[in-house]
């Protein structure tokens, strides 16, 4: 879902924020010129606030970005900079080409009508209303004639699940449905972008997770900009192609979730992320290593055996032409090949190997890993070899130990032939009858 | 030494009612000409027909907003007073009541609407309305009756001026009172202020007001006695009327039928914002306990105001 999501993301941007300070109190202009100046958000006078300082990020066409803190770390504050309910102290907010942060109110109403819609984390229904009219009310403020904009509404309200509820009122819904009635009313109006504030929080997990995912849904299907604010990590890892952390109105971090996840850029990210599930965030792709005990079909058995010795491995990956994964020898099979002087690899390729695709998530990967002897191949639509996941990779992804960098060659299986049968078997001639006596010396 | 010295409040007020009813006489005698019809045409449209034409009309009322408990109680208790004789004054006192609130509301609510808009109009609005609230209600009495002569139009200021307070206070509560978030859902959706007084604030803050009116009547009705004391006529001559000869029947009668009147305004609009309550109170109640939104506020306001009203009234 997440992969169908990344297509629609356009280069073009959205909403550009630059250089944003939001300072509430009694003299916001000199406490932004003090922080600018270096003094710290603790030390600014008891009277001033600084809700967010000194933010800039830029949210592309299309995409799903994700702004997580605890509460008190600004989140609130920067969303509402995004469609002008809040007034920037200091910096820019600009919105489809639109600078609103220096706009005339009634601009940035229609702003607000035809570019920006908001679902809010109490939901914000309008208790007097029913399902329809709260879905249609953008419409209405719109001015869309009552007849079409009932027929829009009731059309969104049918796409985010509430069919036969329209004519209800929200008091008589589940919280579930009335965040629904919240979807419809933001979708309804047809902008581009839709903020969400803390939209799924005040829901049950179940039903939180089955928003996120019709979220995703939606998303995929109709393309619009979310920005979405949450202080759960889980909830931000999975809906957001890229998340921005924020903490005590910085925004400390911005980057896709595994970037998050993979290489926090403090040790307040990386004590925030240590909690995430990392078996649902990561994917193959993220973790994989580069596959080094690979031969070319075209290489034969010899070079497979080379191979195999160089790295001390017990098996390699066959490639086939473009890299496309053929399947695996092992060296117990290579070697009888040798000895019998065929040339023919693809008749000992074992197919039966576990393989995933780049976009797997790791708490996939545990079964194949347990049931596979050799690591596990990631390979993408075209069966090309991406990269490959020996065991010891998948446990240090979920226990965030760096892998890459420690000395040690992490192939599986170990090669179990000593190197010396392997090295006389190389060192031998290409046809040769000598090998039929080592065989016989060694075995 | 101390003792010499005298703060000259009174005779600065004093002063400054002279200066004001000698500059501007033309527009307090409009004032008074104005009132003063409205209260007439009230009263005839009350008096010219027959009492049991209003009696039945009392009772529709009452059946369509409550029920036919309500409906047959308004019908008792309307006969009761045209038992004891009092039908005429109740009606000029009715009349007094329903010109005054009419104008009291017209007032408030705007006034309401407009401290609840900005904090610094609140902070002017507020000691005004605790000084019109307690100064003691006879105190009215005298400035107007020197701006308004004799009659009923000094009752009717003195009541606008005394019933003020709650309506303001009300429509300020409910109006603050409505979920921040949904307000700024207006906001966020591109309405303009108005339209958000409109179909989001004043709709879900009626309630309140509602309670607020019910205050305004009530206190409006205590006042009739008190306005009888300058001429008010109905009920509240016959009550002074009463006082003065130490005439226990009459009082009680004339009393008797300023409680049955008040019972009925009470029931009436309490049963009006009550009925506009029943709709949105279980979303109110929800979304306090599912998501701990303060919107609880004004929902218990109108079930104390219900409780209060009848001993307001009695007074």
């Amino acid at each position: 879902m997440r992969a169908c999501a990344k297509e629609n993301v356009s280069s073009t941007s959205s909403v550009s924020v630059k250089n944003l300070y939001k300072v509430f109190g009694r003299r916001p202009k000199d406490a932004v010129k003090k922080l600018q100046d270096g003094v710290s958000r603790a030390e600014l006078g008891p009277h001033e606030t600084a809700a967010v300082i000194d933010a800039s990020f830029d949210v592309k066409k299309g995409e799903i970005f994700v702004v997580m803190g605890l509460s008190g770390s600004g989140k609130s504050t920067l969303i509402r900079t995004l469609n002008g309910l809040l007034e920037p102290t200091s910096g820019s907010v600009t919105v489809n080409g639109i600078d609103i942060s220096d706009v005339a109110a009634s601009k940035l109403r229609e702003v607000r009508q035809k570019n920006v819609s908001m679902v809010f984390q109490h939901f914000a229904l309008f208790p007097h209303r029913t399902v329809l009219d709260n879905a249609a009310y953008g419409l209405e403020v719109q001015g869309v004639p009552r007849a079409e904009r009932l027929a829009r509404a009731l059309k969104i309200v049918n796409i985010v699940g509430l069919d036969g509820w329209a004519d209800k009122y929200p008091s008589e819904l589940s919280g579930g449905m009335q965040q629904r009635v919240g979807l419809a009313r933001a979708l309804a109006t047809e902008t581009d972008i839709m903020l969400m504030d803390e939209a799924f929080s005040a829901l049950d997990p179940l039903i939180r997770r089955e928003m996120q995912e019709q979220l995703l849904e939606l998303q995929a299907e109709l393309g619009k900009t979310i920005i979405f604010i949450t202080h759960d990590l889980n909830e931000a890892m999975f809906l957001g192609d890229r998340i921005a952390v924020m903490r005590d109105g910085r925004i400390v971090q911005i980057g896709t979730p595994e970037d998050i996840l993979t290489d926090p850029a403090n040790d307040y990210v990386a004590q925030f992320v240590q909690d995430v599930d990392r078996a649902r965030v990561l994917t193959a792709a993220t973790v994989m290593e580069p596959a080094r005990a690979v031969v070319p079909l075209t290489a034969g058995p010899r070079g497979a055996l080379r191979v195999m010795r160089d790295l001390q491995a017990g098996a390699a990956f066959v490639l086939g032409r473009d890299r496309t994964l053929l399947g695996v020898v092992t060296d117990r099979h290579v070697m009888r090949q040798v000895k019998t002087n065929e040339t023919d690899l693809s008749r000992i390729i074992n197919q039966e190997h576990a393989s995933v695709p780049a976009d797997a998530a790791l708490v996939d990967l545990f079964e194949l890993a347990v049931e596979s002897p050799l690591p596990i191949a990631v390979i993408d639509d075209k069966r090309r070899l991406l990269g490959v996941i020996p065991r010891i990779t998948l446990l240090a992804a979920l226990g965030n130990v760096p892998t890459n960098t420690t000395p040690i060659n992490i192939i599986e299986p170990v090669s179990i032939i000593p190197d010396a049968e392997l090295d006389a078997m190389l060192a031998s001639p290409e046809p040769s009858p000598a090998a039929a006596s080592t065989e016989g010396t060694f075995a | 030494m101390i003792t010499e010295f005298r703060l000259p409040l009174g005779d600065i007020v004093s002063d400054g009612i002279d200066v004001l009813t000698e500059s501007l006489r033309p527009v307090f005698d409009l004032i008074r000409f104005v009132l003063l019809s409205l209260y007439d045409a009230v009263e005839f449209l009350l008096l010219s027909p027959p009492f049991w034409v209003i009696i039945l009309i009392a009772a529709g009322l009452a059946y369509v907003v409550k029920g036919w408990k309500f409906a047959l109680g308004t019908i008792v208790g309307l006969l009761v007073i045209v038992g004891v004789n009092q039908w005429d004054n109740a009606m000029a006192s009715l009349a007094l009541v329903l010109v005054a609130s009419a104008i009291a509301i017209a007032i408030s609510v705007p006034l309401g609407i407009l401290a609840a808009r900005s904090d610094r109009s609140s902070a002017v609005i507020r000691p005004i309305l605790d000084f019109l609230q307690t100064m003691p209600a006879f105190v009215y009495l005298v400035p107007a009756l020197i701006l308004f002569r004799i009659g009923v139009v000094p009752g009717i200021v003195a009541t606008i001026v005394f019933a003020l307070a709650p309506g303001v206070r009300f429509t300020e509560l409910g109006i603050r009172g409505v979920d921040t978030e949904v307000v700024e859902a207006g906001h966020a959706f591109g309405s303009s202020p108005w339209r958000i007084l409109r179909q989001i604030q004043l709709p879900l803050a009626m309630p309140t007001i509602m309670a607020g009116i019910n205050q305004v009547i009530m206190l409006s009705l205590s006042m009739v006695v008190i306005a009888g004391l300058v001429g008010g006529g109905g009920l509240g001559s016959d009550v002074v009327q009463a006082l003065s000869r130490i005439d226990v029947a009459l009082g009680f009668e004339a009393g008797l039928s300023v409680v049955i009147i008040a019972i009925y305004l009470d029931r009436l609009t309490a049963a009006l914002s009550g009925k506009r309550r029943t709709m949105w109170t279980p979303w109110r109640r929800k979304a306090a306990a599912t998501a701990a939104t303060p919107a609880s506020g004004p929902a218990p306001a109108p079930a104390a105001a219900t409780q209060d009203a009848p001993v307001g009234a009695s007074v």
